[in-house]
């Protein structure tokens, strides 16, 4: 575990800089830089990657923040955080209102500090890209949360006047508890339910300890608990209850369970000892402790270890495996670097802890020895043809390019569908072509006064939309219980364009 | 929690525990199972649910000790709680509606089977229990089937009922004819053998896969099995399975995956390592 970034200032660190007196001058700040473990140590530890910007550098930080009367940030944000708006506050030195205010807009801030793409969302449009680097805008988002979740007792309790509505939500990761934030706040009697043992989804299970570290979710969690949420734990919806029966017991049900199944390469070889999906190998190692050698759930340590994908949950999973103690961690990639879904920033961290990048080559057979244990991959090079679909260049088969990369263990990354666990006990609910839930403009589903939202709806994303739709269905819920049906325009729960398009880069 | 309410020794290494989970003893069918974690820091084990109350709210499970987080579990006693109790999971079996079913099952299997037997007898089918041990003391639930049907005992022994394995009265069984379908559960071995042993007979035989699972929701897809040759998730697609199409040699071996790594852990927690029931 990483400490927490300093609230205040730590005894021996310098005196604050000049404030500056004018914009020229706040333009001429440099960007700080996040204070991380270093590559060739951080490679064998599971501690959190990113070690938080000391008070110094936070102040400093936000100065560089011009305060624009039309701020593009808050646009480009799924959940609109007021972003220029709490970074005032810091800067005054109103870190409790700076505090008050983020949370005001974004129910899982320490979450969304460290895991959002803000490269492609709020700082890709702040105004100081047009002349050199944006405001680290996720940094101080994570600055703020961090002294929030340390110093709660400093913060004002809100005491909604209770509606007496209940509203059930299904799925505990992130957009599920985005709207349980959003719902307690205007006074409804939440409850959330869990499939497994734990809450958080994928912030639990997915994410690794040393990008969100687990103890940071449990405290988001315990404090929209201590707001009043409730929790199910142990309870599967489509096997432990019936949508039907939700319906009766509340009025209004969020269904947020994620996107889920994996998805395997459908070669030959899959099932040979040392194959895993990504939802697996990182499910034994970020949920059941695995990385410790005191859990009781036992994991496969690779030595020589290939992934297969290019997203952020192949990037986990080679990340992964180099704490695992793997010599060699490499990425199989069909398309180019260009083409890469990761975060760059999880792209720059892997290369930095020696993940090998194989780009435009594509698995077509698993092999093993005699007793059926993994020792290679046999794959194919590719190149980009014309762009299909989704825009993006098709890679094609190169005749004769194969080759094998010897390794013992093989984690499929490629994606995730639609789990059918729920879906397919409540056969009233709309499903499209791909078992993903239908919802209007609003996030309602073919069942009245039942909404979704995330990847159930979406296919899979990130953790940051999930919560853009939480917040977007609990407005919409909030108007449904107050019978302000259709909700007015502001609340409107439809997609806006901007944010689509980012989804699909 | 789920309070331990009652606890009985069926075996050297079988434990009968009865469960307090009364939203699971309210809904749970046939053939399904729960997912259980004693605690903190605890393995998540897929568990059959032998039987319900629902008035009582509780649920029976019967454990064999084989790794650590079983041991563990098998020795618990009454008044100590199980963290965590999720289900019921998996698919509810396909019962015969009438005529003779032949039950077959090994070792700890033979739990697994109780509730398979109840319902077929409930339904009014004619039931025969054919369980197997090593020995006398490994032979369990034959009070309970003998209540609900006919019963063969087998032990590999002779030290008790008929000497040898349950296939062997299977197969009498077989070509006495009048049999429509056989349940079997137990060790991969086994199961393979009644699979192979019902085949030629044309009799439709299902069987259940304790495939090594983590989130038993379909999510981790470490169950996967392959059926006619293609991929199903035991957990959800399961566990039970025309026997006929199970590529059991893949089942074996994906269950050896962690094997070391179950021998270390017994090590560690200082139990005598238990062996697997053979039948």
């Amino acid at each position: 575990m990483t400490e927490p970034a300093a609230p205040l200032p730590a005894g021996d660190e310098a005196e604050l800089p000049v404030k500056p007196a004018s914009n020229k001058e706040r333009m001429a700040i440099e960007r700080v830089a996040m204070p991380e473990q270093p590559g060739e140590v951080r490679a064998h530890n599971f501690g959190e990657v990113n070690q938080g910007l000391t008070y110094q550098l936070a102040m400093l930080e936000a100065e560089r923040c011009i305060q624009c009367p039309k701020p593009f940030c808050v646009d480009g944000c799924p959940v609109r955080v007021d972003i220029p708006r709490f970074i005032k506050f810091l800067r005054d030195g109103e870190i409790a209102q700076a505090a008050e205010s983020l949370l005001s807009d974004n129910a899982l801030p320490c979450v969304t500090g460290r895991v959002c793409p803000q490269e492609t969302q709020c700082e890709q449009v702040c105004i100081r890209v047009k002349k050199g680097n944006p405001v680290a805008i996720g940094y101080l988002e994570r600055y703020v949360a961090d002294w929030a979740q340390a110093n709660l007792d400093q913060l004002p309790k809100a005491h909604p006047v209770q509606t007496g509505k209940k509203v059930g939500i299904v799925g505990s990761g992130p957009a599920g508890l985005t709207a349980a934030g959003e719902l307690v706040k205007a006074g409804h009697d939440v409850t959330v339910f869990e499939a497994f043992h734990a809450p958080g989804g994928v912030l639990i299970y997915g994410i690794p300890e040393f990008r969100l570290p687990k103890d940071i979710v449990q405290a988001e969690v315990d404090r929209l608990v201590s707001e009043g949420v409730k929790l199910e734990l142990d309870a599967i919806i489509g096997r432990t209850y019936t949508i039907p029966e939700l319906r009766d017991e509340f009025d209004a049900l969020f269904l947020a369970v994620g996107a889920g199944l994996p998805v395997f390469m459908n070669v030959p070889g899959e099932n040979y000892k040392g194959v895993y999906s990504a939802n697996e190998y990182l499910t034994r190692v970020n949920l059941m402790g695995a990385w410790s050698p005191d859990s009781q759930t036992p994991i496969l340590h690779g030595q020589r270890v290939v992934v297969v994908g290019g997203g952020n949950v192949a990037m986990d999973s080679v990340r992964t495996a180099r704490r695992l103690g793997a010599e060699e961690a490499t990425i199989v990639y069909r398309r180019s670097a260009v083409e890469l879904p990761a975060r760059a920033e999880e792209v720059h961290h892997a290369k930095d802890e020696g993940v090998i990048f194989e780009y435009l080559v594509a698995p077509v057979e698993v092999l093993a020895d005699e007793n059926r244990w993994v020792t290679g991959l046999r794959c194919v090079r590719m190149e980009l043809g014309e762009p299909d679909a989704s825009g993006r260049r098709r890679p094609t088969v190169i005749p004769g390019s194969d080759f094998t990369i010897d390794c013992d263990l093989v984690v499929v990354a490629i994606g995730t569908k639609a789990n059918p666990l729920l879906t397919g006990s409540a056969p009233e609910l709309k499903v499209n072509e791909w078992g993903y839930l239908i919802t209007d403009d609003y996030g309602m589903t073919s069942l009245p006064g039942v909404f979704a939202g995330g990847d159930i709806v979406r296919g899979a994303a990130t953790v940051i939309l999930a919560m853009g739709d939480g917040k977007r269905s609990a407005a919409a819920i909030n108007s449904w219980l107050n019978g302000a049906w259709p909700p007015p325009p502001e609340t409107n729960a439809k997609k806006p364009e901007k944010e689509a398009a980012v989804a699909a880069g | 929690m789920h309070p331990i309410v009652e606890r009985e020794q069926l075996s050297p290494n079988v434990v009968r525990l009865v469960v307090e989970a009364p939203r699971i003893a309210k809904v749970r069918r046939p053939g399904q199972f729960v997912i259980v974690r004693k605690g903190p820091g605890g393995e998540r084990i897929p568990l059959t649910i032998a039987d319900n109350d629902p008035e009582a709210g509780t649920i029976t499970l019967m454990i064999q000790a084989i790794g650590r987080s079983t041991t563990e579990l098998t020795n618990m006693q009454v008044g100590e709680a199980i963290q965590d109790v999720a289900g019921p999971l998996g698919s509810e079996t396909h019962l015969l509606k009438a005529g003779h079913a032949v039950c077959v099952g090994g070792g700890v299997g033979t739990a697994v089977l109780l509730p398979i037997v109840r319902a077929l007898s409930d339904a009014g089918v004619h039931v025969t229990s054919v369980i197997g041990g090593r020995s006398k003391e490994w032979v369990i639930l034959e009070k309970e089937l003998t209540a609900l049907g006919d019963v063969v005992t087998c032990t590999d022994d002779g030290s008790y009922g008929r000497h040898g394995f349950v296939t062997e009265a299977l197969k009498d069984l077989l070509d006495a004819g009048g049999v429509d379908a056989v349940y079997a559960i137990g060790p991969v071995p086994m199961m393979r053998a009644v699979s192979n042993l019902t085949q030629p007979y044309g009799v439709a035989t299902t069987v259940s896969l304790n495939a090594i699972m983590v989130d038993g929701t379909g999510m981790c897809g470490g169950c996967r099995v392959t059926i006619d040759g293609e991929t199903k998730y035991a957990c959800v697609d399961g566990p039970e399975f025309d026997a006929h199409k199970v590529n059991f040699q893949e089942l074996a071996d994906r269950l050896t995956t962690y094997r070391s790594f179950e021998q270390q852990a017994l090590d560690k927690l200082g139990a005598c390592a238990t062996t697997e029931v053979k039948s």
